[in-house]
């Protein structure tokens, strides 16, 4: 069968789905795998500016799906690994342009020659979900230790499992250590009671993603970041390798740790 | 409803995190079965209504309560006690239902116009759900008739 499709989903918007896929498509490549990302979010094209292709757009997966395009021709190669390709999303077509079943028979040309290929799924649960979950081999799913991103992130992996595509697993993006630890915050524990999926990875609140959006280099390039390389863990652990989790208390600082001590924690 | 009532005011000073927390548990077991809390007390309420057509039932120990396992696993359990058959026995069952109608006809009647939605809810309740002569009772009680029959009764 050859590579492996991962899906990366949410249900709600703006919780880091494509943040999420640019971060590992750039590890795995970083980790000597062939990888491609799709942006499936057809009318909010995205994926491109975060990996810091834009300009180098020619067509898009709406021009593959309508033969305007080879599929070779709309790849589109990353300035750092040679075995990282963009398919992007077109910005003028709306979702109905691509099926469920142009993405799988996209995904197995794909399949032949790489490793991974990972799909940018839209939020919501329409068409755009449908054809990023339709050819997925394994879904992550993105939240945020929030209540409405844990309530969509249940409703989505109620929707993966009766289309038999779970169990996926989680992700838990922008988890705030410090405010865990007051008690102000879901902890990662408790998404995973409430969720019962496993988690494959826990992601820091980062103010270097901002600044990794604003200039095109995701943030697992930048090894000061803390959120670069909890993402660079989950790619290590999509490919299979046993990765503890990292202690995100470590950037909390002397004083918050002193009281944690003093409050027996 | 002691459920809802609890959650409603019996929160203890915990950070928000685990309000957080309780909340969507709370939220997912609706959304999991797709009933909405008040269309699932009015369910409740129905059943009740049906069971004390047939049995004498205490009403303030029922619970009617969704248990879930997991996302695929719900079940609804109901404890529902009844009183036995013996002539003081089933008088002594319909006088604490009375009771509770009565507490909260009081309260209602204390609060005047700004009684709530949550205390009017739970004398709609009781009438419901009660056998006629309690209802009656229940009702000239709220209208404000000095002291609860049941308790002239008694
Ligand atoms: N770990 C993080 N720390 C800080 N900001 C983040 C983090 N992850 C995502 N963001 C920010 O959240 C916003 C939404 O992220 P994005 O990946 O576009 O979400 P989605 O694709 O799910 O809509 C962006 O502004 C992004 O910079
Ligand atoms: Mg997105």
């Amino acid at each position: 069968m050859g590579g492996k499709v991962v899906t990366i989903s949410s249900g709600k918007g703006g919780v880091g789905k494509t943040t999420a896929t640019a971060n590992l498509g750039i590890s795995l490549a970083s980790l000597g795998k062939k990888v491609v990302v799709i942006d499936a979010d057809i009318g909010l094209r995205n994926l491109d500016v975060i990996m810091g292709l834009e300009n180098r757009i020619v067509y898009d997966l709406v021009d593959i799906v309508e033969g305007r395009s080879k599929l070779r021709q709309a790849m589109i190669k990353h300035k750092k690994f040679d075995d990282l390709f963009l398919i992007p999303a077109a910005q003028t077509r709306d979702k109905m342009a691509v099926s469920p079943d142009d993405m799988v028979k996209l995904t197995n040309e794909l399949r032949e020659d790489f490793d991974y290929v990972l799909i940018d799924s839209p939020a919501g649960i329409e068409r755009g979900f449908r054809n990023a979950l339709e050819p997925a081999d394994e879904v992550l799913i993105v939240t945020n230790p929030e209540v409405s991103a844990v309530r969509d992130a249940d409703r989505i992996i109620g929707l993966i499992e009766a289309a038999d595509k779970g169990p996926g697993k989680l992700i838990i993006n922008r988890l705030k250590a410090d405010m865990v630890k007051k008690g102000e915050m879901l902890s990662s524990e408790d998404v995973f009671d409430i969720l019962g999926l496993t988690i494959i990875g826990i992601i820091p609140e980062d103010e270097l993603v901002l600044s990794a959006s604003n200039s095109g280099v995701p943030v697992t390039l930048n090894m000061q970041s803390k959120a670069g390389m909890a993402f660079n863990n989950v790619a290590r652990r999509v490919i299979g390798e046993d990765v503890p989790f990292m202690n995100l208390d470590e950037n909390l600082g002397i004083f918050q740790r002193l009281v944690g001590l003093l409050n027996g924690r | 409803m002691t459920n809802l009532l609890s959650r409603l005011f019996g929160r203890s000073k915990k950070g928000s995190g685990a309000t957080a927390k309780d909340r969507l548990r709370f939220v997912l077991q609706h959304d999991r079965i797709n009933l909405p809390p008040e269309r699932m007390e009015e369910m409740k309420r129905e059943i009740l209504a049906v069971i004390v057509k047939y049995l004498v039932v205490d009403q303030d120990r029922v619970e009617i309560d969704l248990e879930q396992r997991d996302r695929t696993h719900s079940k609804l359990t109901a404890e529902i006690p009844v009183a036995i058959h013996t002539p003081a026995s089933a008088n002594k069952a319909v006088e604490s239902t009375v009771a509770a109608a009565d507490s909260a006809g009081a309260n209602g009647a204390n609060n005047g116009a700004n009684a709530d939605a949550e205390k009017d809810d739970t004398v709609d309740e009781v009438d419901k759900a009660e056998a006629p002569d309690a209802a009656e009772d229940a009702k000239a009680d709220k209208r404000g008739n000095g002291e609860s029959e049941a308790d002239r009764k008694s």
